[in-house]
C-alpha cells in the first residue's frame, strides 16, 4: 500500500514521467526487504515440515540407540533397575535428560545418530559405566536421572560387571527373534516375532474385509451412481472417517465382541478377528477416499470410447475404468494397510492384547502399536524394555514412511505414464 | 473383422446381450450392496452408541466432575481438558499450516523440488501412525525440549519436563497440521488467478498482494482446516497417551504445565481399566456419544463450508 502510495504521488508531480520511468533500470525487480523477509519466513516454515518427519525419525529412533551400542550401556542400566538400584541424584538434572541413553562419552554420538557406529567414543565406555553398580545406593526405580556426568565423576571400574552386561546385551538382540514378549520378568524377552505375527493377522483380516467392500463401494460411485446418489454416499462414507479411533474401539470392545461371540460361539471374547472387524472400519473411508479418486480421474475418452464400442456401463466399469485406475487402487490399498498396521486404540480395545502365536483367528493377538501404546507407561526412562518399545515405534516410522512412499512415486509414476504417455 | 478380434474380445462383443446383462446386474448389485453395507454399519454403530448412551446424556453429565472413584458423576474435567487441548493446539498448527500452504501455492514453483519434498513430508505425516507421535512428544518435547527448558530456566526442578498439557497440545499439533495444509491448499487454488493478477498489476508487492488479496478470500479454507483438525484432535488418544493425559484428576488444569483429562482417554480407561466396566457402562457410551456428537458434528459444518467454497469455486 505504502508504496503504491509514492508510486502515484510520484506520477502526479512529473507530468510526462510515464516514458521515463520505464527504462531498463526501474523495470528492474526492485529489492524489498519486507519481501524478502516474507518469502524467507514462509519457506522456512514450510521447510518445518521436512524437518518434522527427521525429527521424528531422530528422536523415535535415539530413544532406542541403546540396544544398538554393544558397548552394554543400556544393559548395565538394566540391571541396576532389576535390582532396583538407581542413581540417588534423580530428576533435576536436565543435561542428562536430553541424552538419556548417553552414558558419558557418547554426547556426539547423541547429536548426529548416523554417527552412532563410531568406535572411538565407544571405547571410552567400559571404564565409565563398570561404575554405576557400584554409585547407586538408592532405592529408586524411576532413575530418571542418571547423568553422565555423574558416571565420569564416580572413577571405579569394574570388568567382571562389564564383561557380564555385555552378554546381555547380546541376549537382547536374540531375544527379538524369539517368540515370547515377556519385557517385564528376571529374565525379559522380548520377541518381536510373536508381536509381528499378531500385528500381520489383524492387517490380513482388517484388509481381507475392508479392501473388497472399500473398493466395490469406490466403483459404484464412481460408475454407477447417479450424481445425486454421490453426493450422499460420498460424504456420508467419508463421516465414518471422522469417527475416532477410541471410539472404533469402544464400539468393538462392548458391542461387536459380544455379537460375534454369540454368532460364533468362540473362547475369547477380545481377538484378532473383532480387531481387524473394527480396524476395517477405520481402513474403509481411507481405501475409499483414495480409489473413488483414482476411479474419477480415469479420463472420460476411455468410458466414452468403451461405451461407444457397444459395451455395457458394467463391462465399461469392470473392463475398462478399474484396470486403468488399477495404481491408485493399489495406493489405496496401501495407505489402508498403513493404517491398519499403525492404528493403535483399536488395536488396544479390541485384540485381546495377547501375544499368542497361533493361525486361529479367533485367538487374541498383541499388535506392534498395541504394545508401545500399553506397556510405555509402565516402563522405565531409558531402560532396555523402554528401548525397545522405541525401536518398535521406529520400525513402524519406518514401514509407514516406506508404504507412502511406495504409493507416492511408484503408483504416481504409471499412473502419468499410462494416462499421458500415449 | 471377427478374425481380429481374439476370443474374449468376441466374447466381449457378442451378442449374448442377455447373459452378460445378468452379469452386470449382479455386479451392479453386489458393488451396491457394498455401499449399502458400509453406510448400515456406520448408521448401526451411530444408533447403538446414541441408543445407549442418551439415558446418561444430560447437561448434569458434561458439567459435573466424577465422583465416587470415577463410577459416578459426569465428565467435566475430560470435556475441560478437550478443548484446552484442542485450543492450544489450534494455535499452534493453525498458522503453521496456513503458511505452509502459502508458500506451495503462492510461491512453490512448480518444478521445484523444494516444495515436492515439502508436500511429500506433508502426506507423510498424515499417514505416520498417531502413536509414532505419542512417542516423539515423549522424545522430543518431554525429554529434550521440556527437560532442557528446566535446566536451563528452571535450576534443573522438574516442571516442563514431565507429560502435561502443553506437550500433548504441540504433539497433536503436528498430527493435524497436514489437515490444515491440505484444506487451505484447496481453497486457496479456488481463488481465481486474475484477482491476484489485478493486485500485482496495479502496483502491489507479493507479499501486499498474498496479505490483502489472497487470505481474506482464503479465511473460509483456513477455517474448514482448523475444525477439521479440531474433530481429529478431540478424537485422538493415541498421541497423547503417554505426553499428557491423566487418568483421574480433582481439579481443572490451571497452567500449561499441568496434566489434563480427555474425553478419549477417559473412554479407553473407562472400558479397559476402571474398577467395576459393568457398572460403568452407561457412562462410558454416554461418554462416547459426547465425543462422538462432538466430532461428527465438527465435520458436518467442515463439510457445508467447504462444499460451499467448490461451489463459489465454480
Amino acid at each position: 500500500m505504502f508504496i503504491l502510495n509514492e508510486f502515484q504521488i510520484n506520477k502526479m508531480n512529473s507530468q510526462l514521467p510515464i516514458k521515463q520511468t520505464f527504462t531498463k533500470e526501474s523495470l528492474k525487480k526492485q529489492f524489498r526487504l519486507s519481501e524478502f523477509l516474507a518469502e524467507k519466513v514462509i519457506s522456512s516454515i514450510a521447510f518445518l515440515s521436512i524437518a518434522v518427519i527427521f525429527l521424528i525419525f531422530i528422536f523415535v529412533f535415539k530413544e532406542s540407540l541403546p540396544l544398538f551400542n554393544f558397548g552394554k550401556s543400556d544393559k548395565a542400566k538394566t540391571e541396576i533397575q532389576a535390582s532396583n538400584v538407581g542413581k540417588p541424584e534423580s530428576y533435576g538434572a536436565g543435561a542428562e535428560e536430553l541424552k538419556p541413553e548417553s552414558y558419558g562419552s557418547e554426547a556426539t554420538k547423541e547429536l548426529k545418530p548416523e554417527t552412532y557406529g563410531s568406535e572411538p567414543t565407544e571405547e571410552l565406555k567400559p571404564e565409565t559405566y563398570g561404575s554405576e553398580p557400584a554409585s547407586n545406593e538408592d532405592l529408586k526405580p524411576e532413575s530418571y536421572g542418571d547423568t553422565p556426568k555423574e558416571d565420569l565423576t564416580v572413577p571405579a571400574t569394574d570388568e567382571t560387571t562389564t564383561v557380564s552386561e555385555s552378554k546381555e546385551e547380546g541376549k537382547t538382540w536374540n531375544t527379538f527373534l524369539s517368540i515370547e514378549w515377556v519385557p517385564v520378568s528376571d529374565n525379559p524377552r522380548y520377541g518381536l516375532i510373536a508381536l509381528l505375527i499378531g500385528t500381520l493377522k489383524v492387517t490380513i483380516i482388517a484388509m481381507l474385509i475392508a479392501g473388497p467392500l472399500a473398493v466395490l463401494a469406490a466403483l459404484f460411485t464412481s460408475c454407477f451412481a447417479s450424481k445425486r446418489t454421490k453426493e450422499i454416499i460420498k460424504p456420508v462414507i467419508e463421516m465414518l472417517a471422522a469417527f475416532p479411533s477410541v471410539v472404533i474401539g469402544f464400539f468393538a470392545l462392548m458391542v461387536l465382541a459380544s455379537f460375534f461371540q454369540n454368532v460364533f460361539g468362540y473362547d475369547s471374547r477380545l481377538n484378532a478377528f473383532i480387531g481387524g472387524v473394527a480396524m476395517a472400519l477405520a481402513a474403509i473411508p481411507i481405501i475409499y477416499t483414495i480409489s473413488e479418486d483414482a476411479l474419477a480421474s480415469v479420463p472420460k475418452t476411455y468410458t466414452e470410447a468403451s461405451l461407444a464400442l457397444g459395451a455395457s456401463k458394467w463391462q465399461t466399469a469392470f473392463f475398462v475404468v478399474l484396470p486403468a485406475a488399477t495404481p491408485g487402487i493399489f495406493a489405496a490399498l496401501l495407505l489402508g494397510v498403513g493404517r491398519v498396521f499403525g492404528e493403535t486404540m483399536i488395536a488396544l480395545m479390541a485384540t485381546g492384547n495377547a501375544a499368542l502365536i497361533s493361525a486361529n483367528p479367533f485367538e487374541s493377538v498383541r499388535t506392534f502399536a498395541a504394545t508401545i501404546g500399553s506397556e510405555m507407561a509402565e516402563t522405565v526412562f531409558g531402560e532396555t524394555h523402554y528401548s525397545v518399545l522405541f525401536f518398535i515405534g521406529s520400525l513402524l516410522f519406518i514401514f509407514s514412511f516406506a508404504l507412502n512412499a511406495i504409493a507416492e512415486f511408484y503408483v504416481k509414476g504409471k499412473l502419468l505414464k499410462k494416462f499421458q504417455g500415449n | 473383422m471377427d478374425k481380429v478380434l481374439n476370443e474374449s474380445e468376441s466374447q466381449f462383443f457378442s451378442g449374448k446381450k442377455s447373459a452378460s446383462e445378468i452379469k452386470g446386474k449382479i455386479f451392479m448389485g453386489i458393488t451396491q450392496l457394498a455401499v449399502i453395507l458400509i453406510i448400515a454399519v456406520l448408521f448401526i454403530i451411530l444408533g447403538i452408541i446414541v441408543y445407549e448412551g442418551k439415558s446418561k446424556f444430560s447437561w448434569e453429565f458434561i458439567s459435573t466432575f466424577p465422583t465416587n472413584g470415577m463410577t459416578e458423576g459426569g465428565i467435566f474435567p475430560a470435556l475441560i481438558g478437550t478443548f484446552i487441548l484442542v485450543i492450544v493446539m489450534s494455535i499452534a498448527a493453525v498458522p503453521f499450516g496456513t503458511i505452509t500452504a502459502l508458500y506451495l501455492t503462492e510461491y512453490a514453483s512448480e518444478k521445484s523440488k523444494f516444495a515436492a519434498a515439502v508436500r511429500f513430508s506433508v502426506r507423510t505425516l498424515a499417514v505416520v501412525p498417531s502413536i509414532i507421535f505419542g512417542l516423539f512428544g515423549l522424545g522430543f518435547f518431554i525429554q529434550f525440549v521440556g527437560a532442557g527448558a528446566d535446566t536451563v530456566f528452571n535450576g534443573g526442578e522438574l516442571r516442563w519436563g514431565q507429560p502435561n498439557i502443553l506437550w500433548a497440545s504441540l504433539t497433536m499439533s503436528l498430527l493435524t497440521l497436514p489437515v490444515i495444509i491440505v484444506s487451505v491448499e484447496e481453497s486457496l487454488k479456488t481463488i481465481p488467478r486474475e484477482m491476484r493478477e489485478a493486485s500485482l498489476a496495479l502496483g502491489a508487492t507479493k507479499w501486499q498482494t498474498i496479505r490483502k488479496v489472497v487470505l481474506p478470500e482464503s479465511i473460509s479454507g483456513i477455517m474448514t482446516g482448523t475444525i477439521l483438525a479440531v474433530s481429529r484432535g478431540a478424537g485422538e488418544v493415541a498421541p497423547i497417551l503417554f505426553t499428557g493425559a491423566a487418568y483421574y484428576l480433582a481439579t481443572l488444569p490451571g497452567s500449561l504445565s499441568d496434566q489434563f483429562m480427555n474425553l478419549g482417554y477417559h473412554i479407553y480407561i473407562m472400558s479397559t481399566q476402571s474398577s467395576d466396566v459393568e457398572k460403568t457402562m452407561p457412562i462410558q457410551f454416554a461418554t462416547t456419544l459426547v465425543l462422538l456428537v462432538l466430532t461428527l458434528s465438527l465435520n458436518v459444518v467442515a463439510v457445508i463450508i467447504r462444499s460451499r467454497i467448490r461451489r463459489k469455486a465454480k
